[in-house]
């Protein structure tokens, strides 16, 4: 039998199970297709993406509920390798075969917070409150301490009193823009996960 | 990649994942790829059951994969380039190379100015107070009266790069690398013997390292003697062959080619130094002119890339007239601010301000005891992160595992919760150089948003304020393009069409007027890249990947018609889709695969060069015109000699690592000056707290296990089932003589902190007899902190000395002493 892998999926389908096994001359008795209990991912909806771990960067398949609509939050119940993917083909390591624990690890960040100088808690914030106060923490910062000319009086327009560490699994274009708004304010500590 | 570029001209892995298939042999050395890269070590395995390859392993610990290795040696951490220099020697003295390929694609005949020389472990123009060679000029070619390097052919100038070479590595004999390494000498002549068969023209080797040997204070070095191995060897440009930089995270490969460090600018373009005050100079001193007749040095095309970017970043702003915003780009009055100087200047008070953007420094970044005392300085600190970090709680107090006193540290922190890669659309770039597109699958927890919705945020507050207030310098702030459908929030899809770039102008055929490409319209390739203001590119190197034909990022097609593993409609690979690096050089010089059965990537075909991968090369220059494999490099092949381009010098030498076991450098025993790296940087205060072996004796080494990865997954429950508890692994024979058994508390300690784990006593960890002494190694997971899902532990960089290596001042995590003791 030659057939794809959406193809597997519909024929495990129970339901179709039956009369795509009489198409292929194969008839087994009706009550024991129905015994079988509906394979889990049939009614889902697959999402192709890629690990976010190493570097092996082997293609993932996230399966999640919710039927698409407005309304409907999709949810990611079941996450394994991608059989297409040339490199994995379809396996994944330990790391990644935990992947949807990542996702709903209970130490995932939910809303902005502060922890303000010589206190012991968290303070929850909106994301307005929080971005206006660090942008005015970094402009006080940077009028105060920018550098237009060195000593020997050679343009130079650096900011070295505030630095940005970059992160490691951030998206290409996450990385991108994080450069292009960085560089612009003449920040030079500046620095990715590659460093280390 | 600091020791791949000043070798081949570009930095990156040279060959990919699946290419593994095609080697004859697998030299796993300064990684641990079973464990760390375990589905990309798939196709070691399948090199082995395929195409009867060996596997070779060389490394401080038995680990997974050696445990499937044909052969494996055991080296005492950090003494790779003695073991590599003592191969080089090997290869030389017994003529075990590629001859013609080394003769015609590397500068093995190139001769050396005459002030270079090398002597008691340092290289002409030392300054021992500035700990560097200000002076490198004479570590270059000699030039003839056009400006181009002479050669001799015959290799017999005395100052030839091979006549050097030989010479340099002639110290290195066989009993000394045994002595300074700790591998017994028979097993050492089996591994080079195995290496040295790989020197026919249809026989492969490949190396895969990752961070054993980049996390050294010679850590470029150690790269660079690698990947002089496989020049001698006749294995680079080849299928199954190459230097392969594993790289440690998902898109720590993307964020560099993006230019994400203290002294890039995207597409490997450099920022510029205090002194560079001309534009026309700057751009001059990146644009090399070819040192040798009919090369491509591919550079010369530096302005169009440097003002197709500034382009891309400023739009309608920059212009010939202003030099195209050259004055906005900020510049260094040192080679660069990387992690280690700015939290040596936190640590000093200097600074204010800084972002952590899913990064977790106290874990990660070398004497937590430092960079917890640097953060406790900072006026404010900003975490953007998934998860609940140990960064952004470094002020709470939690047992022993972060004893601080946090009512006394007055930073204040935001943290700012972000989107993980399930979240959202976009692309990472893989080890393998491949631009990968993803999808979001669900919406992310709470209140979470992307980065770029936090980095369009900040912007947009701070561009408000100049414009409003005023303040220092505000000019790049108020004119960066930020011309984007929905301001506040871009999307993945915009930013990547504008890193590709596009015509600005209709571009037209300089000799027939015929338009190439609409105004508007997308460029397919950085070859339609100019420098005249009429072309837009984010990043040059990544200019082909979302073209009129759409987002190639998003490929799918995983089909291999020549069974070579090139997949080249799967993804879109850097550059311009090639998939092997300098694959030239695959070809011998009259165009012909080296091995036309088994090897066959790319050949002339007698009008342009065409082949199972797309050529990395002038696709009409024909053989007879000789231009050389190595396109990125002046000089057009590639180098045993890095002339300038490395801080310790051209060659590579042994140095120990700055906490030796043995205290001094074998090569020259008499000589404290050179015992390390005498080019590496050491801040003050540092150098006094490095550990000697007297007190602690034990040479100690950190990593990652399979089950883990980094400081994330303990946050993760099957993680956690999976390895709970941190533990540190020793020999048996070195737990025997502490009295310590399997499963008892140890207090692992270094000069600058110490860690209390679970014993695993084990066979993998053998003594090794190293100049004279017994040196018992201890490993060390890295995985665990004090905000956990798993059990609590201690951050194992509490331990970890802070200096780095000479190029990039990557930390020396690989190397350093520890004492231990039952608790």
């Amino acid at each position: 039998m030659d057939m794809n892998r959406r193809e597997f999926f519909k024929f495990c389908g129970v339901g179709l199970g039956a009369s795509s096994l009489a198409a292929l001359g194969m008839t087994p008795e009706p009550a024991f297709a129905d015994s079988i209990r509906h394979f889990k991912l049939t009614a889902s909806k697959e999402t192709r993406n890629t690990c976010p771990y190493c570097s092996v960067g082997c293609g993932l398949l996230m399966y999640s509920r919710g039927s698409g609509g407005k309304n409907a939050k999709q949810e990611i119940f079941h996450i394994e390798g991608d059989p297409d993917h040339p490199v994995n083909r379809g396996s994944l390591c330990p790391k990644g075969a935990g992947l949807i624990d990542f996702i709903r690890s209970p130490n995932r960040l939910h809303y902005p917070q502060v922890r303000e100088p010589g206190s012991n808690e968290w303070k929850r914030v909106s994301w307005d409150e929080a971005l206006d106060r660090i942008a005015r923490l970094m402009k006080e910062d940077r009028d105060a301490n920018f550098v237009e000319k060195n000593d020997a009086g050679q343009t130079v327009n650096r900011w070295l009193t505030t630095g940005f560490l970059a992160a490691s699994a951030a998206s290409s274009e996450a990385g991108y823009m994080t450069h292009k708004v960085v560089r612009s304010t003449g920040i030079l500590g500046f620095d990715n996960q590659a460093r280390v | 990649m600091a020791g791949l570029a000043p070798t081949f001209g570009r930095g990156a892995m040279t060959n990919h994942w699946n290419d593994i298939k095609n080697a004859n042999l697998v030299l796993v050395m300064g990684g641990n790829a079973a464990e760390a890269h375990p589905v990309g070590f798939k196709w070691v395995t399948e090199a082995k059951a395929h195409n009867q390859a060996k596997l070779v392993v060389v490394d401080p610990r038995f680990t997974r994969t050696a445990s499937v290795a044909d052969l494996y040696a055991p080296i005492r951490t950090g003494s790779d380039i003695a073991f590599l220099g003592g191969l080089i020697h090997y290869l030389l003295d017994t003529d075990q190379i590629q001859h013609e390929y080394v003769r015609n694609y590397t500068d093995m005949p190139f001769i050396v100015k005459e002030g270079f020389s090398f002597a008691d472990g340092l290289y002409n123009g030392y300054d021992a107070d500035s700990r560097s060679y200000p002076d490198k000029s004479e570590w270059d070619y000699e030039l003839d009266e056009n400006g181009h390097a002479r050669v001799d052919p015959t290799l017999s100038h005395p100052r030839c790069v091979y006549q050097l070479m030989k010479k340099h590595y002639s110290r290195y004999t066989p009993e000394l690398v045994s002595q300074i390494c700790g591998t017994p000498l028979k097993r050492m002549m089996q591994v080079w013997d195995t290496i040295a068969e790989t020197a026919v023209p249809g026989k492969t080797m490949t190396i895969l390292y990752a961070l054993g040997w980049t996390q050294h204070s010679v850590g470029s070095q150690m790269i660079r003697a690698g990947a002089m191995l496989q020049l001698l060897l006749g294995n680079i440009g080849m299928p199954g062959g190459g230097v392969n930089a594993l790289r440690g995270h998902s898109n720590i490969q993307g964020l560099t080619d993006l230019g994400l460090l203290s002294n890039l600018l995207p597409g490997y373009l450099t920022l510029p130094r205090d002194n560079e005050q001309d534009y026309n100079a700057y751009i001059a001193k990146r644009a090399p002119q070819a040192l040798r007749p009919g090369q491509l040095s591919y550079w010369q095309n530096y302005g169009k890339f440097h003002v197709s970017l500034m382009k891309a970043w400023y739009g309608d702003a920059v212009s010939a007239e202003n030099n195209w915003g050259y004055d906005w780009l900020p510049k260094l009055d040192v080679p660069m601010y990387d992690v280690l100087k700015v939290f040596d200047m936190m640590y000093e008070g200097k600074m204010n301000g800084y972002f952590c953007q899913g990064f977790n420094p106290i874990a990660a970044f070398p004497n937590k005891a430092k960079i917890s005392a640097a953060l406790s300085k900072l006026k404010y600190l900003v975490v953007m992160d998934p998860l609940t970090t140990e960064t952004s709680e470094f002020w709470r107090q939690v047992d022993d595992y972060n004893d601080v006193d946090t009512a006394s540290i007055q930073t204040t922190v935001f943290r700012l919760p972000t989107t993980c890669f399930a979240e959202e659309n976009g692309s990472l770039v893989n080890s393998s150089r491949w631009l990968q597109w993803h999808w979001k699958g669900a919406e992310p927890p709470g209140e979470a948003r992307p980065d770029v919705f936090i980095m369009g945020g900040l912007f947009h507050r701070l561009r408000a304020m100049y414009q409003q207030d005023g303040g220092a310098f505000p000019d790049p702030i108020l004119n960066l393009d930020w011309s984007y459908e929905r301001p506040d929030e871009p999307t993945p899809e915009e930013i990547a069409r504008e890193f590709n770039g596009k015509a600005l102008v209709d571009l037209k055929d300089p000799n027939t007027g015929e338009v190439l490409v609409k105004a508007g319209q997308q460029l397919s390739g950085f070859g339609q890249l100019r420098d005249d203001g009429s072309t837009a590119s984010g990043c040059w190197l990544f200019c082909g990947s979302w073209t009129e034909d759409g987002n190639l990022m998003a490929r799918r097609d995983n089909s291999d018609p020549y069974d070579m593993g090139q997949t080249l409609g799967w993804a879109w690979s850097w550059p311009a889709n090639r998939r092997i690096l300098y694959n030239r050089a695959s070809a011998d010089p009259s165009g012909q695969p080296w091995d036309d059965e088994h090897k066959r990537l790319v050949w002339w075909d007698g009008s342009k060069w065409t082949g199972t991968d797309v050529p990395d090369f002038a696709a009409r220059s024909a053989p007879e015109d000789n231009m050389n494999p190595f396109i990125m490099n002046p000089e057009g092949v590639a180098r045993f000699f890095a002339r300038g381009n490395m801080a310790e010098g051209p060659f590579p030498e042994h140095y120990e690592p700055f906490e030796t076991p043995i205290g001094r450098n074998p090569l020259h025993p008499n000589s404290a000056a050179v015992t390390s790296n005498p080019a590496s940087r050491v801040f003050r205060n540092d150098m006094e707290v490095f550990g000697r072996a007297d007190e602690f004796p034990h040479a100690a080494t950190t990593y990652r296990l399979t089950e883990h990865f980094h400081y994330w997954t303990k946050h993760n429950r099957l993680n956690s089932i999976a390895q709970p508890q941190q533990f540190v692994e020793l020999g048996e024979v070195m737990a025997s003589e502490l009295g310590i058994k399997a499963g008892d508390r140890v207090r692992v300690s270094s000069n600058r902190g110490f860690i209390e784990a679970v014993a695993v006593v084990t066979k993998r960890i053998r003594p090794l007899q190293v100049d004279g002494k017994t040196v018992h190694h201890v490993g060390i997971p890295l995985h665990w902190g004090f905000v956990e899902v798993a059990k609590n532990g201690y951050i194992t960089n509490t331990l970890t000395p802070f200096v780095g290596d000479g190029n990039t001042n990557t930390p020396e995590y690989k190397s350093f002493l520890v004492n231990v003791e039952k608790v």
